[in-house]
């Protein structure tokens, strides 16, 4: 059987994880592909909505990136997403889905290795998890 | 350098050294419309910056904040991508000639033996090179070859060689693809015309192997403050746990030593270096974070942390992080040869020997200035102090000896950032105000073409992908992915572009776009900062919304960091260009407003900081208005009448007054206040009475530098025995030589009188070298009086510590004390009595006395109702609450509004002289830029489906929101709004969106990003 691999969105925020994630790639930081990148101006323009609408529509795991606290460019983003993160992984948790697969990371733009470091990480983890559940039910 | 014809007048600015305070200077100068050489002698920019994984006291970075219009990069990138600077790196001025307004200077700019322009950072080379030495980033703990990237963040970045280690084998000639490798590449000599030169030369850290007593250098795991830095920053080796060099392992009881290299005569080294105590605290809490186990402790003599919120920083190091701070100095340290383990052996404050056994020890280096800076000193004609640093007047701060050179920053004395920040912002503003006595504006405004109705029809999208270095096909399955990206909905054209540099693609792109009819393009290139600034000015140079340009990121982010084969990076390619193309679709021609400023500045407060600040403003070209509360202008410097280094404030209060008055640009409103004020970021609308009557003015800045006040003591018998006096009072006792002080025979001083406690849980900053200067004052009159100082801390930071030197050899006694058993003042019998317990001796000490004076803080004034007037934040302690303390220490949130003076923080006065200049150089640059362009993605509302909550207002960081109270729908004031989103999430409705980030938009990217 041909391994599994899990399909992240990662949502990162224009100023530091974008940046860092630049930063992985002119330093040449290898981390593996699964990864799909989207580009938002801040962490805290990250609505639930669309971690849900990627979880439901079958990705794997969702990774939110943001500058660090105290570092966020828009004053206060940074903290609005980890609130609302703490509050959609109380939810998943709740309704029996594991919450685990919602990343939220604090990588600046400095931190490119931290960027590489942090998805390969989060694919290896993903694989023990394997697939998410979410994407059979739906096509059930 | 050529000889002979006279350098010619120029508004071009030269800044030399690229670190904080240079940048600052830079990027406020050219945002203010000046052309900016920015010279470095080393291959990044950045200076030590870099190294810092989190500054304190906030335990994050922040320095983004810095920039003069935020939001932005981080300073170091927003230094390489501003249009009016031009960063010259491994560069250094060997001679300059000329008269301020018209120098010319001579840059040599050393090889690199890479072309930055064709390296495509490939590292192939470094994979080859055979010569590996210490990395010069980090102090030395990690290794690089002869052919390096600086350090990961690198800007510019592009590999350099060494040519001191590079033993020119060959090897990466051969490896380079894009023949960026030039072993026989030339030193190049420019010479530059300009109107003047600020030095931003920083600081060199004090060499610990100096201190052989401490084993630097011979023994593994003594480390220096900067290497531990680097060892703690999460990009390091080690990902930012502390380990020992010896053995790998992750050391259980660390040391701090502070003063390595401060405040040690034995080294040369005379001055407090000011900060150390504040990074030894930062590292010792990050290393308790990262391994909570960890038993730290800190050996010093005094502990100076005497910044804004610096007090709560050490009460928290001590309280809650647990960090055993031992007052004590350590005479040796020695390695144990089995373990690698170190044994301290030190002295105590009751004077025993003790010796403990560290895993680990962390040298506190101080600050000195290089050779290489000494030597650029000469060559600039610029004096030094007898300390090596750069001499200045002390109410001229950035002034060096020859004028039109200017400093700022730790060149001038040791400082932490947010001092630096000031100076580098009160530099460029005796710059600005040097260079705009020519009357010419500086904005070099372009022209562009109108915009068609572009974007406004059905989508036809043009998919070009760059090629620079690399070509698709080494990569990717060209054919497919281009195949695949032209079969997406609304792509009529794709293809591959070869370029070398940017500018080279935008001819075949103009002409597709002509051809296809193109309305929307994606781009999928390299670099994207760069290459997303080069194509937006391309795009709207050929009348091109630039909005609706998408970009993907197709190296960086895919094909260079994915090990795997081709087929699974070509798959992900394809899914990053149906997101962008998904994008592309939905983006809509934004067309940016601007909003006028109005070319006014409003100070409030005429105190030093508010004259300072209304003078440079003017002298920069801008009108002032100057409202101060009572019937004369000075504020407190009418009461100081000499000052520790020296100077007289009454002289230089009363020129400044003069030239205040005089200056026809500042309308002064005495005994006037402000009682309301509306608008936002950069146009205001204030209503100030004026000795009872209203008037109206219209502004863009507002500064407000309403000052602080001397503490009244209500303790010690103050104000029950007239022989217990505070400092101020004492000054102006000498000063009218006063009978209370003629014959004294004994003085004690108590030192934080309304600091440190309960009620000012902050430290006054100035209160200990205000009691060493009256004491010193005191000495110099009644040489045999006895005098005796009771502290806490000594905090004579800087220069300043050789006034405390100074008072200790001329006799002055100083007893600590603790704060749970405070001196007592009895008046017994007529007579005065201090009852202290001496810790040293560890004993009751009673001593008769003439006259106590109490060394009483400053506490703010009552801002609160000012605040609420104008929106400014407070902090706990009534102090102006700033946007970043770290980075933009004199700047509120709303842009506009910036402070400066005792309202900060208490100051001295030549710090109160670099905020007004460093806040009038912010304010300048607003008003200079004169009107302010939206950004890209502001918020709009869908009235149609708006409820009016209000919950956009509540949430809007930037007060952009408001609630059009006719209709009872949100509206956005579009000058304001900085694009955040928060709005656009919070809102139930989707009535809130974002141009080009609306949530249809997103969804539909994250549709594509998932199938």
């Amino acid at each position: 059987m041909e391994e599994f691999e899990p399909r992240i969105i990662a949502f990162l925020c224009h100023w530091c994880t974008y940046t860092g994630a630049d930063l992985a790639g002119t330093t040449r930081q290898q981390y593996p592909p699964n990864i799909r990148i989207i580009h938002m101006m801040c962490s805290g323009a990250v609505d639930t909505i669309y971690i849900l609408k990627a979880l439901i529509d079958g990705a794997d795991g969702v990774l939110i990136g943001g500058c660090h606290p105290g570092d966020c460019h828009y004053q206060t983003g940074n903290y609005k997403a980890r609130r609302r993160v703490g509050i959609l992984k109380e939810i998943f948790h709740q309704v029996g889905f594991t919450e685990d697969r919602i990343w939220l990371r604090w990588i600046s733009a400095s931190e490119g290795k931290l960027f590489a470091d942090t998805v390969t990480q989060m694919v290896e983890e993903l694989k023990k998890m394997g697939p998410n559940p979410m994407k059979k039910l739906w096509l059930a | 350098m050529a000889k002979g014809k006279k350098a010619e007048k120029s508004r071009d600015v030269l800044v030399v050294g690229a670190g904080i305070a240079g940048m600052q200077s830079a990027l406020l100068l050219a945002e203010a419309g000046l052309q900016v050489h920015l010279v470095e002698s080393s291959p990044a920019i950045g200076g030590y910056f870099p190294l810092l994984d989190k500054t304190f006291p906030t335990n994050s970075c922040g320095v983004c904040f810095m920039s003069p219009l935020p939001p932005a990069y981080c300073p170091i990138y927003e230094s390489e991508l501003h249009e009016n600077i031009r960063l010259m790196t491994s560069s250094h001025v060997d001679g300059i000639e000329g008269e301020p307004g018209a120098f010319r200077v001579s840059v040599t700019q050393r090889p690199t033996f890479v072309d930055p322009g064709k390296c495509n950072n490939c590292v192939s080379c470094v994979e080859v090179c055979p010569v590996e030495v210490p990395r010069e980033f980090g102090g030395g703990l990690e290794k690089r070859k002869a052919i390096y990237l600086p350090f990961p963040q690198a800007i510019p970045r592009s590999y350099v060689i060494d040519p001191a280690t590079c033993t020119r084998c060959g090897e990466c000639v051969k490896v380079c693809s894009p023949g960026a490798i030039d072993l026989d590449m030339a030193e190049q000599r420019h010479t530059l015309g300009v109107g003047a030169v600020i030095l931003g030369l920083g600081f060199e850290p004090f060499k610990a192997e100096l201190k052989g007593e401490y084993g630097f250098g011979r023994y593994d795991n003594v480390l220096s403050s900067i290497q531990y830095e680097r060892m703690l920053s999460f990009s390091s080796p080690s990902r930012g746990m502390p380990v020992r060099r010896s053995d790998g392992r992750v050391p259980k009881k660390i040391a701090f030593l502070q003063c390595v290299g401060s405040r040690d005569p034995s080294c040369g080294q005379t001055h407090c270096s000011t900060i150390c105590c504040m990074y030894a605290m930062k590292q010792a809490m990050i290393t308790k974070e990262r391994d909570p186990e960890a038993e730290i402790a800190l050996f010093y003599m005094d502990i100076r942390p005497m910044g804004k919120d610096y007090e709560r920083y050490y009460e928290r190091t001590k309280g809650e992080y647990g960090i055993d701070f031992r007052r004590s100095a350590v005479s040796v340290v020695k390695q144990l040869q089995q373990t690698r383990d170190l044994l301290v052996t030190y002295v105590t404050e009751e004077g025993s020997f003790r010796e403990e056994q560290f895993d680990l020890i962390v040298l506190s280096v101080g600050f000195t200035v290089s050779d290489e800076v000494k030597e650029l000193a000469q060559v600039m004609g610029i004096e030094l102090n007898e300390a090596g640093f750069c001499r200045t007047e002390e109410f001229a701060p950035t002034q060096t000896s020859r004028p039109g050179i200017y400093i700022g920053g730790t060149f001038r004395e040791p400082r932490d950032i947010p001092e630096t920040v000031v100076e580098g912002a009160s530099a460029a503003a005796q710059v600005a105000t040097l260079l705009a006595a020519d009357g010419e504006k500086g904005v070099r405004d372009k022209v562009y073409p109108e915009e068609g109705a572009l974007g406004e029809g059905p989508p036809r999208i043009g998919v070009f992908f760059l090629s620079r270095g690399h070509r698709l096909s080494d990569i990717f399955m060209a054919e497919e992915l281009i195949n695949h990206v032209q079969g997406l909905r609304d792509v009529v054209h794709g293809e591959e572009i070869l370029v070398n540099a940017p500018s080279d693609g935008f001819d075949r792109i103009k002409l597709r776009i002509g051809e296809m009819e193109l309305n929307r393009l994606v781009v999928a290139g390299s670099s994207l900062r760069t290459l997303r600034m080069d194509f937006g000015e391309m795009a709207r140079g050929i009348g091109f919304n630039p909005s609706l340009i998408e970009y993907a990121d197709l190296w960086e982010g895919c094909g260079l960091v994915h090990p795997q084969g081709f087929s699974e990076t070509t798959h992900k390619a394809k899914v990053l260009m149906e997101v962008a193309v998904e994008r592309a679709r939905r983006l809509e021609p934004v067309k940016k407003g601007s909003s006028q400023i109005s070319r006014k500045g409003l100070v409030i407060g005429g105190g030093i900081a508010g004259l300072t600040a209304s003078l440079n403003l003017a002298r920069q070209g801008h009108d002032v208005a100057l409202v101060e509360r009572e019937d004369e202008l000075g504020g407190n410097a009418r009461h100081t009448w000499y000052t520790l280094k020296g100077s007289d404030p009454q002289v230089f209060l009363r020129d400044l007054i003069e030239m205040v008055e005089g200056n026809p640009k500042i309308e002064i409103f005495r005994k006037a206040e402000v009682k309301h004020l509306e608008g936002s970021g950069g146009n205001y609308r204030t209503l100030i009475s004026v000795d009872g009557q209203e008037k109206s003015l219209e502004h863009g800045a507002i500064i407000l530098a309403n000052g602080g006040k001397e503490i009244k003591p209500h303790e010690y018998l103050y104000g029950q025995d007239s022989r217990v006096v505070t400092q101020r009072e004492l000054e102006g006792l000498i000063h009218s030589e006063d009978e209370r002080i003629r014959d004294l025979k004994r003085v004690v001083m108590i030192q934080c009188v309304g600091s440190r406690d309960e009620d000012h849980p902050y430290c006054s900053r100035i209160c200990c070298g205000h009691a060493v200067k009256n004491a010193l004052k005191l000495k110099e009159r009644q040489p045999e009086m006895d005098l005796f100082i009771l502290y806490r801390d000594v905090r004579t930071y800087g220069f300043y510590e050789h006034a405390y030197s100074g008072a200790r050899d001329k006799g002055v006694i100083f007893i600590r004390y603790d704060p749970d058993r405070k001196p007592q003042v009895i008046s017994r019998d007529g007579d005065l009595t201090i009852s202290t317990v001496d810790p040293v001796i560890g004993a009751k000490v009673e001593l008769a006395a003439d006259l106590v004076v109490l060394s009483t803080g400053i506490e703010p004034n009552d801002n609160r109702r000012l605040a609420e007037i104008v929106g400014a934040d407070l902090n706990a302690d009534g102090f102006f609450m700033e946007a970043n303390p770290k980075s933009a220490p004199l700047d509120f949130v709303d842009r506009g509004k910036f402070f400066c003076g005792l309202g900060h923080s208490p100051n001295f006065i030549e710090d109160s002289i670099a905020q007004g200049e460093a806040a009038s150089m912010r304010a300048g640059v607003l008003l200079s830029v004169g009107e302010i362009e939206q950004v890209d993605h502001v918020a709009y509302v869908n009235h149609r489906l708006c409820c009016g909550c209000g919950l956009c207002i509540s949430v809007c960081p930037y007060g952009a929101r408001f609630m059009d109270e006719e209709i009872w729908k949100a509206e956005v004031m579009e000058d304001v709004c900085r694009g955040c989103s928060s709005c656009v999430v919070v809102c139930r409705n989707g009535a809130s969106q974002q141009h080009n980030f609306e949530k249809a938009t997103v969804m539909a990217m994250v549709d594509a990003a998932v199938t």
